[in-house]
C-alpha cells in the first residue's frame, strides 16, 4: 500500500499515511494485510516515509543535532574567550577576525553566542524535565483515580492557567529571589498544566482498558499498571509535547532575562546579550543583538518545526 | 430561550468564582514568599528595630498566616494593592493610569493578527497538502518562534535606523505632541474624536511597530486554529448539500463554511490573550512604551514588590475577565452550548 501511495500526489501519500496509523486501532483490511512485516520495521518505514513527504522535519532533526554539538562541544571550539574584554576593537562590526563582531567591550559576539548555547539549552531543558515529572506523576494519579485528585489537581492546574504564564513566571521569580534557579522552577510550574493535562487525558481513557483489566486481574498493584502498563502509552503524544514546549520554555527563559531576571550581565545568555545590544541598534551597531537573537530564533524554530514533525510521526490526524 | 439564555450567562459567572480565588491565593503565596523578612524589607535600609516591628504590625505579619490573608482580602476588596516604592503611589493608581497603554496596543495588534491568520488559514485550508499549505504552516511556525523583544529591535532597525520611517521608538508619542484629552484613554482613538489629525497621525506612528510585533506573535494559533476548523467545516455534510445544490464556491466558503468555522477561533483567542498579555512586558520594554508590562519590569529592576504583585494579580484578573468574556460571547452566539459542556 506504502509503494502505491508513492505513485501519487502529496496528498494521497498523506492520506496514506494517516490510514496505516489508524489502522493500529481498528480493523481494517490493510491492517490485516500488513500484520506480518515487524513492528519496528513498520515504524521505520513510517518515520522514513514522513519524513520524506516532508523534508523540512529532515532539516529539524538536523539543527536538532547541531545545537546539541554546540550545546555539548561548543565552550572548547569557540576562537575567543566569552568574558575576556579588549577596549582596543570594543564595537567593531562582523569582520574575518570577529565573526560576529565586537560588543561594547570588546569581547567576541560569536564565542559568546555558541558558548551561551549550553546555558540556555540547560536551563530550558531542566525545566521542562521537571514539569514532565511533575506533570507525568499529577497526570498520571489524577486520571486513574479520579475523585478528589483529579478535582484538586484540575483546580490547580486551572489556577496556573488563569495566569497569562509569562507574567506569572515573573511573580515567581520576583517572589522566590532573582537567581537562575528560580528561573528554571518558574518556567517549569508554568509549563506543568499542558503535561499534567496530556497524560490525565490518555491514562483515563486507557484506566479501564482490557490490557488493563487483564493486568489487575493477574494480581498486579495499582502503581505498577499505572507505571508499566497505562503511563508509557501516554509517551509518544508526550514527545510532541516536550519539543514544542522545549522552544517556548527558552523563549520564556530568555524573556526573563531579557528584562533582567536570572542570568547576571557578563554571563553569555542569549535574552541578556539581545537586551544589551538593544541600546546599540539604535545607533546602528546591530550585530550585538542581531546575532543572539537570531540564534534565540534558530533554536525555538528547531523545536517547533521538530515538535510538528514527531506529530505527524506519532499521529497523524492531530495535524492542525 | 431567552430565560435560558440569562442562566447560562450567570452559570459562567459562577464558574469563573473558584478561578479568581485560585488566582488571589496564588498572588497572596507570592507576596509572602518575599526573600527574607517582608517587613525589613518595607522598612527600607535606614530602619532600627523599633521601625521593623512597627511595620510588621501594620502590614499584619505577626498574625496567623489565615488571618493575613483576610485582611488581604479586605485590602483588594477596598482596591488597596499597597504602595509602590519607587513612585510612591498606591499600585492601583499607578496601574489604572497605565493600562489604556498597554489596552491600545494589545487591541491593535490583535485585530491586526486576526486580519492577517484568518484569511491565512482559511487559505491553507483550501488546499490541505499543498504547497501554499506548506508555506503557511512553515511561517506561522516562524512567527511563533521569533522572541518578541528579538522582532522589536530588527522591525526598529529597519524602519527607525535604515529606513527613518517610523519614528524613533520611545513611547506613545512623540514630545512635540500634547496627549489628547482622555475620553477612552486611546491616544489613536481620542484625537480622533477630539478631531486633531496631526496627533492621531503620530501616535498611530508610534502604534504600528509595537502593533506589527506583538501581532506577529499571535499569528500562529490563530492561523493554526482556523485552518484546522475551516477543513473539518468544508468536510461537513452541510458543505457537501451546499456543493451539490450547485452554489459558487465563493457562498459556501465565505457564508456557510467560515461562519461555522470562526467559533472555535473565538475560543483560541483566549488563550493568545494569555501570550498577549505576556509579550507585552517584553515588547512595551523594548519600545519604551508607557504601558503596566513596562512599569512592572521597572518595578522588578529596584524590587519594587508591591508593584510586581500588583501587576501580577491585575493581569490575571484581566485575565480571567477576557476570558469570561470570550465564554459568554460564545454562549450567546451558539445555540448548541448547554450547561452541561
Amino acid at each position: 500500500m506504502l509503494k502505491r501511495a508513492h505513485e501519487q500526489s502529496p496528498l494521497m501519500e498523506y492520506r496514506a499515511a494517516s490510514n496505516a496509523l489508524d489502522a493500529n486501532n481498528g480493523t481494517s483490511e490493510t491492517y490485516a494485510r500488513r500484520i506480518d512485516v515487524g513492528k519496528t520495521a513498520k515504524l521505520l518505514k513510517h518515520i522514513v516515509y514522513v519524513l520524506r513527504s516532508n523534508p523540512i522535519t529532515l532539516i529539524a532533526f538536523a539543527g536538532f543535532f547541531l545545537i546539541i554539538f554546540l550545546a555539548l562541544f561548543g565552550p572548547f571550539l569557540v576562537p575567543y574567550d566569552p568574558l575576556q574584554t579588549n577596549a582596543a576593537v570594543a564595537l567593531a562590526p562582523p569582520s574575518s577576525q570577529h565573526w560576529f563582531g565586537t560588543d561594547q567591550l570588546g569581547r567576541d559576539v560569536f564565542s559568546r553566542v555558541v558558548a551561551a548555547t549550553r546555558l540556555d539549552l540547560l536551563i530550558s531543558v531542566s525545566a521542562v524535565f521537571i514539569s514532565f515529572c511533575v506533570g507525568s506523576l499529577v497526570g498520571s494519579l489524577a486520571g486513574y483515580y479520579g475523585g478528589w485528585i483529579d478535582k484538586v489537581s484540575g483546580r490547580l492546574i486551572d489556577t496556573i492557567m488563569a495566569f497569562p504564564l509569562f507574567v506569572l513566571a515573573m511573580g515567581i521569580v520576583a517572589a522566590l529571589g532573582n537567581t537562575i534557579e528560580n528561573i528554571v522552577y518558574a518556567t517549569a510550574i508554568i509549563n506543568i498544566p499542558f503535561y499534567a493535562r496530556v497524560v490525565r487525558a490518555e491514562v483515563n481513557i486507557r484506566r479501564n482498558a482490557g490490557f488493563v483489566q487483564a493486568a489487575r486481574l493477574s494480581g498486579n498493584s495499582d502503581l505498577k499498571i499505572l507505571a508499566v502498563h497505562i503511563f508509557p502509552n501516554a509517551l509518544p503524544p508526550m514527545m510532541v509535547q516536550i519539543s514544542l514546549n522545549l522552544g517556548w520554555a527558552i523563549l520564556n527563559a530568555a524573556g526573563l532575562s531579557f528584562i533582567g531576571l536570572g542570568v547576571r550581565p557578563p554571563t553569555p545568555e542569549w535574552g541578556i546579550m539581545v537586551a544589551e545590544g538593544a541600546n546599540f541598534i539604535v545607533s546602528g551597531e546591530w550585530w550585538l543583538a542581531f546575532f543572539p537573537g537570531i540564534s534565540l530564533m534558530f533554536v525555538v524554530l528547531t523545536f517547533n518545526l521538530l515538535g510538528d514533525g514527531l506529530r505527524d510521526i506519532v499521529d497523524p490526524a492531530q495535524r492542525t | 430561550m431567552k430565560h435560558r439564555t440569562i442562566e447560562l450567562v450567570l452559570f459562567r459567572l459562577w464558574q469563573a468564582v473558584p478561578v479568581l480565588f485560585g488566582v488571589i491565593v496564588v498572588t497572596f503565596i507570592l507576596t509572602r514568599a518575599l526573600p527574607g523578612d517582608p517587613a525589613v524589607y518595607f522598612a527600607g535600609p535606614a530602619a532600627d528595630e523599633n521601625s521593623i516591628a512597627e511595620i510588621r504590625k501594620s502590614l499584619g505579619l505577626d498574625r496567623s498566616l489565615f488571618e493575613q490573608f483576610i485582611i488581604y482580602l479586605g485590602d483588594l476588596a477596598r482596591g488597596d494593592l499597597g504602595q509602590s516604592l519607587s513612585t510612591g503611589q498606591p499600585v492601583l493608581n499607578d496601574l489604572s493610569k497605565r493600562l489604556p497603554a498597554s489596552l491600545e496596543l494589545t487591541f491593535s495588534a490583535l485585530i491586526l493578527s486576526v486580519m492577517i491568520a484568518v484569511p491565512l488559514g482559511i487559505l491553507a485550508a483550501m488546499k490541505p497538502g499543498h504547497w501554499v499549505d506548506h508555506t503557511c504552516r512553515f511561517l506561522v511556525t516562524a512567527g511563533v518562534s521569533l522572541p518578541t523583544f528579538f522582532t522589536g529591535l530588527v522591525l526598529i532597525f529597519f524602519f527607525y535606523y535604515i529606513a527613518g520611517i517610523a519614528p524613533s521608538p520611545i513611547g506613545r508619542l512623540d514630545f512635540v505632541y500634547l496627549p489628547p484629552p482622555t475620553i477612552t484613554g486611546f491616544y489613536v482613538l481620542d484625537s480622533l474624536l477630539a478631531g486633531d489629525l496631526e496627533t492621531a497621525r503620530a501616535a498611530f506612528a508610534q502604534l504600528i511597530l509595537p502593533a506589527i510585533t506583538l501581532a506577529l506573535f499571535t499569528l500562529a494559533p490563530i492561523a493554526r486554529m482556523t485552518r484546522a476548523s475551516m477543513i473539518q467545516a468544508l468536510s461537513s455534510e452541510f458543505i457537501r448539500t451546499a456543493r451539490a445544490a450547485g452554489l459558487s464556491s465563493r457562498k459556501i466558503i465565505f457564508t456557510y463554511a467560515l461562519r461555522n468555522a470562526l467559533l472555535p477561533v473565538i475560543t483560541t483567542l483566549g488563550m493568545v490573550f494569555s501570550f498577549t498579555l505576556g509579550a507585552n512586558v517584553l515588547v512595551e520594554k523594548v519600545f519604551a512604551w508607557p504601558g503596566i508590562g513596562s512599569y512592572a519590569v521597572e518595578a522588578l529592576v529596584v524590587s519594587d514588590y508591591a508593584a510586581v504583585q500588583g501587576f501580577v494579580l491585575s493581569m490575571a484578573v484581566i485575565f480571567v475577565l477576557l476570558n469570561l468574556t470570550v465564554d459568554i460571547i460564545y454562549t450567546l452566539i451558539d445555540p448548541r452550548i448547554s450547561l452541561e459542556s
